[in-house]
């Protein structure tokens, strides 16, 4: 199934900006972020369709997935 | 800082200064002082232009010794732009330098009857206060160009620009960064037009010959100090993405979470966020020969923010902060970081709270008076701002006003101040923070972004209310409590996700006045604190139905999540119910 990928801030250095690519059935946030080689601990905000979404979930055919790292400002 | 000074500007034969000792005000700073002062001296329904309004500048409790963000300056009065209590806080060099003179406060009172313009002069020496109306309607940059060519570098300066002198509600004052930049500004609120008001044009601020100011327990507060900085430093919010992106790092993350007010709080996204964003703009940044990370006043180690230069690699601004980069970009139409930097400095230069001022934009672009996206015409109306015409005192005078004159509906204000960068219909935490905090909307007052979006200090569902009114009040109170100790706010990030980190702040605190800092004892001044400004905003005439936000947020659902502001009214009203 095609997932599509964004990342941010530190994350895009060595790997990209948006990338879409074909992952199998079942794959979750977890997966994606292990195949990119981002340290789980690193993870700060991961949203899906614009949502908050947690390590273990399972991520659907046409989903935009965006992984930050820890960020903060205002 | 064991004493405070008051300036009587209305003293019959010219300005009089009273220096005194601290009385029933000792152990305060900053937003706790400047706040006290104001509720228990400023009459409620004086007018904010007027001889009994006062205006209260404090360094933080912890500001001039050698502890790290310890520069933050407060501002306070009563509010021309809100008719609240306001405290306005900046970075830059004044709180160190006056604290290390020993100043606790230094209130300007009264009004003088001419039309004299003064400067300040504050030194070792004592305070003079000088007719000097050869600065009259300069701006902030060549205003301070002028004046250190008579002070110096070594010296630190508060200035207002045109904008203060002409009395608009949106008028910032000014702090001179390391570099003597005026780019550091007591923004809200228009505490400019206040010193306007009282002829005050520039303060000068010289510690020469003073030291930094010595703890009780110099041994203790260097050891909390350094491991303060460690955790300061290990944290990915505070050492890494801060230093590296700035605070525009937002432009992104907001996006995405379809929180970003665009076009003047039309929908939640914009489709030019990533050409604006903190990514893009250190990447220029650092590419034009300007820096992405420096630090606003010595002793900070997070330093936030850079130099962004113009296309021929000259000086332009300070790097525009996410909150400017928003108001002039995305909340206009604006994808172009050259003409937001552009507007950054004008802002600067003119003295006006880049926040108020964007925002007023937007809403003059829904009057019709630019297209959303038009960075001439964004810039065009600007510069009505800093000739002072009639339309420039209209954009002056803030968002609620223009709307008013304009015939606009849809105007983002609380208390009459402009809302910043999170659409609390996609972020309802901060919305509950916007409508009851003292201070007008204010995104600092109770940053419940931290947890709604960016999950540092917890995990709290910005679509949903639940949460929402016991986080916004204690953050709330925790940021009263930090807004008085002269830290800047940003190392809430830390100390809110390691504890150890909390406890070092609480070691700084209780060894630098030689007693014991308990959680419970911030907790209690931060009560104190907001006690007080509510106080006075009662007294002021404000009541809960002043606790709200513009009805549209209730009726009008914003994309992408089609929500509304769901909060209930009776649940706002518990927000200071402790």
């Amino acid at each position: 199934m095609n997932i599509t990928v964004k990342l941010f801030a530190s994350f895009r250095t060595g790997r990209f900006d948006i990338e879409t690519g074909d992952y199998p059935a079942g794959t979750t946030v977890a997966d994606v972020a292990d195949s990119l080689n981002l340290p789980q601990s690193e993870l700060g905000i991961m949203m899906i369709n614009n949502r908050h979404v947690k390590l273990d979930r399972q991520i659907a055919e046409g989903d935009i997935l965006a992984l930050f790292p820890l960020l903060g400002g205002g | 800082m064991d004493k405070i000074a008051r300036i009587d500007m209305g003293a019959a034969g010219g300005p009089k200064v009273t220096v005194a000792g601290l009385g029933d005000y000792a152990g305060l700073g900053g937003r706790a002082m400047t706040s006290l002062v104001v509720a228990a001296e400023v009459h409620p329904l004086a007018h904010p232009l007027g001889a009994e309004n006062k205006l209260v500048i404090s360094p933080g409790m912890l500001s001039g010794t050698v502890g790290s963000m310890t520069g933050r300056l407060s501002v306070g009065c009563k509010s021309p732009l809100t008719g609240t209590i306001k405290e306005s806080n900046a970075g830059g060099q004044a709180a160190q330098v006056l604290a290390r003179l020993g100043y606790a406060a230094v209130i300007l009172e009264g009004k003088p009857a001419g039309d004299d313009l003064y400067k300040i002069v504050i030194s070792k020496d004592g305070i003079k206060v000088i007719v000097d109306n050869s600065l009259k309607l300069m701006d902030n940059y060549p205003v301070v160009e002028k004046l250190r060519k008579e002070y110096g570098d070594k010296v630190a300066y508060m200035t207002i620009g045109s904008a203060g002198e002409r009395k608009m509600l949106a008028a910032s004052i000014a702090c001179t960064d390391p570099e003597l930049r005026p780019t550091r500004h007591c923004g809200r609120g228009g505490v400019g037009a206040v010193m306007g008001a009282k002829r005050v044009k520039a303060i000068i601020i010289d510690d020469a010959g003073v030291t930094m100011r010595p703890a009780k327990n110099p041994e203790a507060y260097r050891d909390a100090n350094r491991k303060f900085v460690e955790g300061l430093r290990k944290h990915p919010v505070t050492g890494e993405g801060l230093p590296a992106y700035g605070t525009n790092v937002l432009t992104n993350v907001l996006n995405e979470a379809g929180g970003y007010p665009t076009n003047n709080f039309k929908t939640g996204q914009f489709e030019g966020g990533s050409k604006i964003s903190g990514e893009a703009q250190a990447e220029l940044e650092i590419k034009r020969g300007g820096s992405a990370t420096h630090g606003c006043h010595r002793g900070c180690v997070i330093q936030c923010s850079g130099i962004y230069n113009d296309k021929d690699g000259k000086y332009l601004t300070k790097q525009p902060e996410y909150e400017t980069v928003w108001s002039h970009g995305g909340h206009c139409g604006i994808s172009n970081l050259d003409a937001i930097a552009q507007m950054d400095y004008m802002d600067d230069n003119f003295g006006v709270d880049t926040i108020e001022m964007g925002v007023t934009i937007g809403v003059a672009m829904d009057a019709g008076l630019a297209e959303f996206g038009d960075e001439a015409g964004a810039i065009r109306l600007l510069e009505e701002v800093g000739k002072g015409t009639p339309l420039g005192c209209v954009l002056g005078s803030g968002a609620g006003i223009t709307g008013k004159v304009f015939g606009v509906e849809r105007v983002p204000v609380v208390k009459n101040q402009a809302l910043p960068a999170y659409d609390p219909r996609a972020v309802q935490g901060i919305g509950v923070t916007y409508a009851t905090t003292t201070q007008g909307a204010d995104h600092t007052a109770g940053y419940a972004i931290a947890t709604n979006i960016l999950k540092v200090g917890g995990d709290v569902d910005p679509l949903k209310t639940e949460g929402q009114i016991e986080l916004s009040r204690n953050l709330q109170i925790a940021t009263a409590a930090i807004d008085s100790t002269g830290m800047c706010l940003f190392i809430a990030f830390a100390i809110l996700d390691q504890p150890e980190t909390f406890q070092a702040l609480l070691d700084m605190l209780g060894s630098f006045h030689g007693i014991t800092m308990t959680g419970d004892d911030v907790v209690a001044l931060g009560k104190k604190v907001l006690s007080a400004e509510r106080d006075f905003n009662t007294r002021a005439g404000f009541t809960k139905h002043d606790d709200r936000l513009p009805r549209f947020f209730y009726t009008e659902p914003v994309a992408p999540h089609n929500v509304t502001f769901m909060m209930k009214d009776e649940e706002l009203d518990e927000v200071f119910n402790w």
